[in-house]
């Protein structure tokens, strides 16, 4: 058993400092929450309650809680989201399990749920409402309704910044999302991927939308894509160079190959849809738009 | 050792009462073990309480965990255990072939593609009874697949009332592999989540064990394991070869039909509640062959111990290895299967060529 004496305490935050004496009118609130212990399951629920100040009440995270990294140094980890342990949440004695919908396995969150755990399901709604929404569910269940409410709103005029630069965009450019080039097999993000909807929340065209999901595509359907632009993540500092993509056979007879127009950005900055989406699509546009940035 | 072994009799006794001691020892182990850590003298208290129905004591949270999570847990894995060892020793008997094992007569791929299935196109087949019915669906899809494939294998075997062995394990092949491009099929189609699915389920888990399912594996199993010493005899007689076994007065035709319905129903059920677990059907018969001789009547009760404890084993490590997470216990039975049975056919390996 977990003693509380032994559990990472966690350090103040610049925000939570500057934040104090919103603190101290919330301290009732706080009191009665004294109890409260969360595991979240789920990379983007950790990261909203860590941009919430409220990781004092997170006792477990899971595998795919990268974001921030002090997550995974400070709280135990319960494992692969969707290879979940019963009793391995439980031996860290929860009173919720914040899940993301693709959480599971569904017999154990079951069995979590029997055992007088409440089971919190977070929806993964990649659109601008969706975020927010996330927010503001999570911000009331770990009582900070308040500033979640700050938190969704500056991350909604974030939004609403981002369209009228949207809106502003001369032409609309092709981007296609390289998830992975092994042996030449080039996965792509087609529709309905959280790729698709990063390249269309900053303003671009998802040149892989005519397949869905990820997906291999042949070398003749990256031709046909034609993307302007190659959108990569960045893996551990060491990204794909350009070189390396665009002497792959298919990629280098797109309109991308030409301008040598290659992105790389942060897998869980990019594709979280947390808090910092705003800041990720506007990073992208830019880098869209403006050629490639550092 | 061969003086120890000399009768068949004997040879039982002393293995069952060794096999038993260990399964009892491991069974405590697994109940007082895990990302809980409970004391022995709790697990003890529960453990009473529980025989004797006092219900006060059975409140607290060590008696959810030991009797919700690891007594289902600890049962599942015996059964499971047994079964798919009980079942590869059928298959290696039944087809005389040392590589057989239970995933030939096409009971795995056959489970593992109906299972592929309802991961992948559930939601869009049942829409939203899938989503009601989680629990549900995916095990009975699996149950059904499997038994299933083995149905059709069966009627590809089967001409004018024989069953070719032969055919059934060439056509087994044959099968698996078209299961598997199937399967394979539902992986292109699916999301990345499904992909996910699909890829832990088939390495296997006791993860979420409940009453539920012992309750609804048992029925399942038990016949099987409790009928399968009577084909005993049968699948002895057999070594000597399909006609000779005839002559000497055996069915064959409902040896085979009894044995490859066993397996059918035992993997099946097996399949259907913790994924894909690997290995044990075929190394722990083996393994008892080696060590006590090639009798069945003494192979099929036993390997029903020894599965049974490499499976309860192999969850042991699987969550506790790296808790509060679980690792996939198909890596595990395989990772602990494997080396040791390798140790034992280098020290042995004569015993296999005579």
């Amino acid at each position: 058993m977990i003693r509380p004496a032994l559990l990472p305490q966690p350090r103040p935050s610049r925000r939570a400092i500057l934040a104090a004496p919103a603190l101290l009118a919330l301290g009732a609130s706080h009191a009665a929450a004294a109890e409260r212990r969360l595991v979240a399951a789920g990379g983007v629920i950790t990261e909203i309650l860590y941009a919430l100040g409220r990781q004092d009440l997170l006792v477990g995270v899971d595998s795919t809680s990268l974001h921030p990294a002090e997550a995974m140094r400070e709280k135990a980890n319960v494992g692969y989201v969707r290879a979940l342990s019963a009793e391995g949440v439980l031996s860290l004695r929860p009173t919720d399990l914040l899940a993301v919908e693709g959480a599971g396995p569904p017999d154990t969150v079951k069995l979590i749920a029997e055992a007088g755990v409440k089971v919190v399901r977070i929806s993964e709604d990649t659109s601008e409402a969706g975020v927010a929404a996330r927010i503001r569910t999570i911000g009331a269940i770990a009582d900070a309704a308040d500033r979640a409410e700050a938190l969704a709103a500056k991350v909604e005029a974030g939004f609403a910044a981002l369209k009228q630069q949207r809106d502003a965009l001369a032409a609309r450019k092709r981007v296609l999302f390289v998830l992975s080039l092994q042996n030449g097999r080039v996965m792509v993000g087609g529709a309905r991927s959280s790729a698709d909807a990063i390249i269309r929340l900053a303003g671009a065209i998802n040149a892989a939308d005519s397949v869905e999901g990820f997906k291999p595509l042949t070398d003749e359907g990256l031709i046909a894509a034609a993307p302007d632009v190659v959108l990569m993540m960045k893996h551990n500092e060491h990204a794909a160079s350009a070189d390396q993509v665009f002497s792959q056979p298919a990629l280098s007879a797109t309109p991308a190959a030409r301008t040598r127009a290659l992105v790389a950005m942060d897998g869980l900055y990019l594709l979280g849809f947390g808090p910092r989406t705003p800041d990720a699509a506007r990073d992208l546009m830019a880098a869209v738009y403006a050629g490639p940035r550092p | 050792m061969a003086g120890l072994f000399a009768s068949r009799r004997r040879r039982l006794t002393i293995g069952a009462a060794l096999l038993a001691v260990v399964l009892v020892l491991l069974a405590v182990a697994s109940l007082g073990s895990g990302a809980v850590k409970i004391a022995p003298a709790d697990v003890v208290r529960v453990v009473t309480a529980w025989a004797t129905g006092d219900r006060e004591a059975l409140a607290g949270r060590d008696a959810l965990i030991i009797l919700s999570i690891r007594v289902p847990r600890l049962l599942l894995g015996c059964l499971i255990g047994a079964a798919l060892a009980v079942s590869g020793a059928l298959m290696q008997g039944l087809f005389r072939n040392p590589l057989a094992d239970p995933g030939l007569v096409g009971v795995s791929s056959g489970a593992a593609l109906a299972a592929g299935f309802t991961i992948v196109l559930g939601d869009r087949i049942f829409g939203t009874v899938a989503a009601q019915l989680p629990f549900v669906l995916l095990p009975l899809g699996a149950f059904l697949g499997g038994l299933a494939s083995t149905l059709i294998l069966y009627a590809i075997a089967t001409r004018h009332g024989r069953t070719s062995v032969a055919i059934m394990l060439l056509a087994g092949v044959a099968l698996g592999a078209f299961a598997g491009a199937l399967t394979g099929l539902l992986a292109f189609v699916s999301d990345d989540r499904q992909l996910r699915d699909l890829t832990f389920w088939s390495l296997g888990s006791l993860s979420g064990a409940s009453w539920t399912k012992v309750a609804t594996v048992t029925p399942l199993i038990l016949p099987v394991l409790l009928a399968v010493p009577f084909l005993a005899r049968g699948l002895n007689a057999l070594l000597l070869g399909e006609a000779e076994a005839f002559h000497l007065g055996i069915p064959v035709q409902a040896l085979k039909r009894a044995a490859i319905m066993m397996v059918a129903v035992a993997v099946g059920a097996s399949v259907a509640s913790a994924g894909v677990i690997g290995f044990v059907g075929i190394v722990v018969p083996h393994l008892l062959r080696l060590l006590f001789g090639p009798d069945h009547r003494v192979l099929l009760p036993l390997a029903a111990l020894l599965g049974a404890i490499l499976l309860t084993g192999a969850d042991l490590l699987a969550r506790t290895l790296v808790a509060p997470a679980e690792l996939p216990i198909g890596i595990l039975t395989a990772a602990i299967g494997a080396p040791f049975f390798l140790w034992l056919l280098l020290r042995r390996d004569r015993t296999l060529d005579a």
